[in-house]
């Protein structure tokens, strides 16, 4: 479980996270949206360690991150796997030696039993004819894939996505989405995803904080988010007029399911912000 | 202009202090510089092969060309090219040709590995990224760069031999007579005093420039000439102060 304390980090005069409070749950996906320049990209690098937060405490199963040495600081780093905007594989190594990177680095056991894992993992996502193979002679979604990889190679307790599906098809996106989605709760794992991708809100998120103008303004999940009433977030969400129909019809579904009834006692009991 | 000088020599110490710090797996640092020392040491020899020769060649036409005199012997064309190349063109003319060479791939490496995020990927993984990438590389050029230089002065001296014998501007036993004559060998020391220093000019300069970069492919560019520049600047300053100090 990941826990955000009142977490405040500014540039200069400009205040960019205004006080965010939050707890991302394991085994779920929690996902971080918002507009351009709303916050999330720092506050997900204040989570990691990246930056460090001006005020606010970010707590890692109840141990405060912000108030770690370095040497500390490392032993969490070392639960953490993290899939980057433009994947960040290392372009001197194959697909292979960037999997088998932090298990070279961190892993005990024998080289035989660390290219088992590799193997593994690489077969978890479907890469294992790609092994031998550079950054530079794949595709996009074969680079988020590998860094997929990469990130769970050690078994982390804690993964982070930025932006996954940036650059790639409506295809390949539900694809790493679904990836994502089962390694969560195949491992248990804390997953905390920072995107734009509606398709990821839809689909993927057990926990959404929307972020506008460095501080939380909703807070919920995918189901919530078809019933919300805060005009920022709809706006946001359903900007388009396509959109705003599938939210309509969504909700027209669900009420012929009954499932508005469960909404609705939730709303009463304030589970909605 | 006196303050970014302050701001970046304080970044700069902070960038070495950074460095020492208990490798996570020494085996992957000790692979890391192995891979430094292969990439510094054989991937420069080539030019510095080439620039060695005519740099001996050169010289000795050049001396030639300047002592006319008939009461002074032809030996004395090979022990001014000796000393020549030993003492300056030896270690300063490899090491600003070098400091493009290496000084620049250094630069745009690390430049191209912050920008997209490889270093911020290591990072998270809870890898001393300093000790990692910037360490090795140091150690690497302090290692390999008076090597180059060692291998760059024997060239030369040869390139300057050739050249003699092939313009008939003195025999190869005039020349061989010439190198024998008042050698010293404090000179050879000199000489790899201002290659270690050099080595460690060239690589932590152009690391400190890559590591810092922030922006996109024009700032590593930017990175990568400036790292040049601040190291050809600081050679040639050290190249004074060394030979003030030493000789």
């Amino acid at each position: 479980m990941i826990e955000l304390q009142d977490i405040r980090k500014s540039f200069g005069e400009k205040e960019i996270l205004k006080g965010v409070s939050t707890i991302m749950e394991p085994g779920k996906v929690n996902l971080i949206i918002g507009s351009s320049g709303s916050g999330k990209t720092v506050m997900m690098k204040c989570i990691v360690g990246l930056m460090g937060v001006d005020k606010g405490k970010v707590l890692y199963d109840n141990q405060d991150f912000t108030a770690m040495d370095d040497k500390e600081k490392k032993t969490i780093r070392q639960e953490i796997g993290m899939l980057f905007q433009g994947s960040a594989l290392f372009d001197s190594m194959t697909v292979e030696q960037n999997v088998m990177f932090p298990l070279e680095m961190f892993g005990t056991g024998t080289l035989k039993e660390k290219k088992a894992r590799v193997a593994e993992c690489l077969e978890r996502v479907q890469l294992k004819e790609a092994a031998k193979k550079f950054p530079a002679e794949i595709s996009g979604g074969m680079k988020k894939r590998v860094g997929i990889a990469r990130a769970i190679v050690l078994n982390p307790k804690y993964l982070f996505c930025d932006e996954p599906n940036s650059g790639l098809d409506p295809q390949t996106s539900l694809l790493i989405d679904k990836l994502i989605t089962e390694l969560t709760q195949e491992y248990n794992i804390t997953t905390v995803i920072n995107t734009h991708d509606m398709n990821t809100v839809m689909e993927s998120g057990d926990h959404i904080v929307y972020m506008y103008q460095g501080q939380k303004q909703w807070e919920g999940s995918n189901k919530d988010i078809v019933f919300s009433k805060d005009q920022k977030l709809n706006d946001f969400i359903f900007a388009s007029e396509f959109l705003r129909e599938a939210k309509e019809m969504r909700q027209l579904e669900m009420f012929k399911d009954g499932k508005w009834r469960d909404q609705l006692k939730k709303e009463q009991e304030g589970g909605k912000k | 202009m006196e303050f970014k000088f302050f701001y970046h020599f304080g970044n700069f110490l902070l960038m070495l202090k950074g460095m020492f710090s208990r490798p996570e797996n020494m085996k992957m640092y000790w692979k890391q510089f192995m891979q430094q020392c292969v990439d510094i040491g054989v991937g420069s020899f080539g030019i510095v092969f080439i620039i060695s020769l005519f740099m001996g060649g050169v010289t000795t036409l050049q001396t030639a060309y300047q002592l006319v005199s008939p009461i002074i012997p032809k030996s004395t064309i090979a022990q001014v090219v000796r000393d020549t190349i030993i003492l300056e063109f030896a270690p300063t003319l490899t090491c600003i040709v070098l400091a493009g060479v290496v000084g620049s791939k250094i630069a745009s490496e690390l430049g191209n590995m912050r920008i997209s995020e490889q270093i911020d990927a290591l990072e998270i993984m809870g890898i001393n990224t300093k000790g990692y990438l910037i360490a090795p590389k140091i150690m690497a050029a302090i290692l390999m760069i008076p090597v180059l230089v060692a291998i760059a002065g024997f060239l030369g001296i040869y390139g300057g031999k050739a050249a003699g014998e092939l313009s008939g501007v003195i025999s190869g036993e005039q020349f061989m007579q010439g190198l024998r004559q008042q050698f010293k060998a404090y000179n050879v020391f000199f000489a790899m005093a201002k290659s270690y220093t050099f080595g460690f000019i060239i690589a932590s300069v152009s690391a400190y420039y890559g590591y810092n970069v922030s922006g996109g492919a024009l700032e590593i560019g930017k990175a990568s000439t400036t790292s040049v520049v601040v190291s050809c600047v600081l050679i040639l300053f050290m190249d004074y102060a060394l030979t003030a100090i030493l000789l």
